[in-house]
């Protein structure tokens, strides 16, 4: 019957030639092979010196945003910790005092915050429940540790910095986001 | 006096040269694979990881040494001890150069000018295969004993057609000295090289060196996916580095042997030239460098070919030895002894 696919093969029991049978030709069309990859342009990156670029849809260890004023856009609302499938996420809110204004955007805010990284797999649900655009996930890969405890990424390793310098650029994935990738 | 003292040195070079090649061997094989693999290879220890070898060398000797409780303790000792010996010992009649006259008499740039140079090379390279038999059996290991019964199997059944396809050469030749046998191939401009008379002796020569050497495709004997470390399963520290070793300083003394044996030597084309218009001490640099380009091509070669082609099955190693490349060389044995008859 014929077959319905077109994905069979016919199979051929051939007798090998007596320039086959003696392998010399098929060693030498090895050795030429091995040769050409010997002189080609090699893929090797030196990890620690270079490193690759990731693309826009890379999701890496996760930074606490804040605003251009640099105030905390963190509300502790607790999506991030409802949406996570992995609950890594944990969390404990506070009021913003007076006189706090320059420090949280809004009157509640976290005053603890902790990802655990041994539990997070990195799916991105936590930024997009955010509504108020305060976590999103880096380029930053979370490095290797001794102990357990050291993975539980507390808020102040989480948060980024006031000062321009200390910003993480999220503008990068944020586009990726805006694409249409998780 | 002053030829002992020379001998002495020549016999220093030659061994530290050994070691020299044997080790950077290690370092071009990991080169070699990688760059066949589209990779760079070592690169950390020094500019382009030249001190790997030494990173390498010191990382053995720092290993602990373990002796198994059921091996025999003299007998495991021993075995890797014979190895590197027997490894060292062939290079001594390797010719590296034409003879020269010094101190009023002519003396041949070889340790030693036996007449029966080949003979002694074969016989050493023989006594080769006890250090992995003994080190093997001595391991007390399943692994280990297997290894070492096919590193013999395989030396004595490849052994047979390698002789057959030297007595080609020593009929050529008419003389079993290797110095001998490298002066003939100079021919009127040193291009009269073996591996053009004898191609079919050759290729047999070629691939029985693989197999003595225990080089891929014929490395059944470590045979990783079937016998964890082969021979030396059970070894550890600077025995299995004497182990790894001796295997780099036999795959340098099987290129010399195929440099001299087929590809002239240190005979190079138009050499006459050069002869007349250097001096005798500059020629006979040249000569050995040469040679020595000669060798590195080949231990390339045994590389190359190890990048390349995939290990053999036991049985399939032994019909290419017995039924193919045995009856070849005896046919080529034949037809040498008919052109020489021939052309008389």
């Amino acid at each position: 019957m014929q077959s319905l696919t077109n994905r069979s093969k016919i199979v051929s029991n051939k007798t090998m030639t007596w320039s086959e049978r003696i392998y010399l030709p098929a060693i030498l069309a090895g050795l030429k092979i091995t040769l050409v990859h010997f002189f080609k342009k090699k893929v090797t990156l030196q990890y620690p010196e270079q490193t690759k670029d990731h693309g826009p849809y890379f999701r890496g260890r996760h930074v606490l945003k804040r605003d251009d004023q640099g105030r905390e856009n963190c509300t502790a609302c607790g999506l991030c910790a409802l949406s996570c499938p992995a609950e890594a996420i944990t969390m404990i809110a506070a009021e913003r005092k007076p006189g706090e204004e320059h420090l949280f955007r809004e009157e509640k805010y976290a005053i603890e915050y902790e990802i655990n990284m041994l539990r997070c797999i990195f799916c991105g649900f936590c930024e997009e429940a955010c509504p108020k655009d305060a976590i999103y996930l880096t380029e930053m890969i979370p490095t290797a540790d001794y102990t357990r405890k050291k993975f539980v990424y507390t808020k102040d390793m989480l948060l980024e910095g006031i000062e321009p310098k200390d910003r993480i650029d999220i503008s990068k994935r944020r586009k990726g986001i805006r694409e249409g990738a998780m | 006096m002053e030829l002992i003292i020379f001998k002495v040195g020549l016999i220093v070079t030659l061994f530290l040269l050994s070691l020299l090649i044997a080790a950077y061997s290690t370092y071009a094989e990991r080169k070699v694979a990688a760059f066949m693999q589209d990779r760079i290879g070592p690169n950390r220890a020094g500019p382009m990881g030249i001190l790997q070898p030494l990173a390498d060398g010191l990382k053995m000797f720092m290993k602990e040494e373990i002796i198994p409780q059921e091996a025999n303790r003299y007998l495991f000792i021993l075995g890797p001890a014979i190895s590197m010996a027997t490894a060292l010992m062939t290079s001594a009649v390797i010719p590296w150069g034409p003879d020269l006259n010094l101190f009023g008499q002519t003396v041949s740039l070889q340790v030693a000018d036996i007449n029966i140079g080949i003979l002694y090379v074969m016989g050493v390279v023989s006594l080769g295969i006890y250090g992995i038999m003994i080190g093997g059996w001595a391991s007390n290991n399943k692994y280990s004993l297997l290894g070492s019964i096919r590193a013999s199997t395989q030396m004595i059944s490849y052994e047979l057609a390698m002789g057959m396809s030297i007595v080609a050469v020593i009929m050529t030749t008419g003389s079993l000295s290797i110095g001998h046998m490298v002066s003939s191939q100079a021919g009127s401009t040193g291009m009269a090289w073996n591996v053009f008379y004898q191609p079919l002796g050759f290729i047999i020569f070629l691939i029985c060196a693989f197999a003595e050497t225990n080089r891929t495709p014929f490395d059944l004997p470590e045979c990783e996916t079937e016998l964890v470390g082969g021979y030396h399963t059970e070894y550890s520290s600077m025995k299995l580095g004497f182990y790894l070793f001796s295997e780099y300083v036999n795959m340098f003394i099987s290129s010399a042997i195929i440099a001299s044996l087929y590809f002239g030597g240190y005979n190079f084309p138009f050499m006459n030239i050069v002869q007349e218009n250097t001096g005798e001490i500059m020629f006979a640099i040249i000569c050995a460098v040469v040679f020595l380009i000669k060798i590195l091509f080949f231990i390339f070669f045994f590389m190359w070919v190890r990048w390349t082609i995939p290990r053999f099955r036991f049985d399939q190693l032994m019909n290419l030895g017995w039924k193919i490349l045995l009856p070849l060389s005896i046919l080529n044995m034949l037809i040498t002894g008919f052109f020489i008859l021939y052309n008389n």
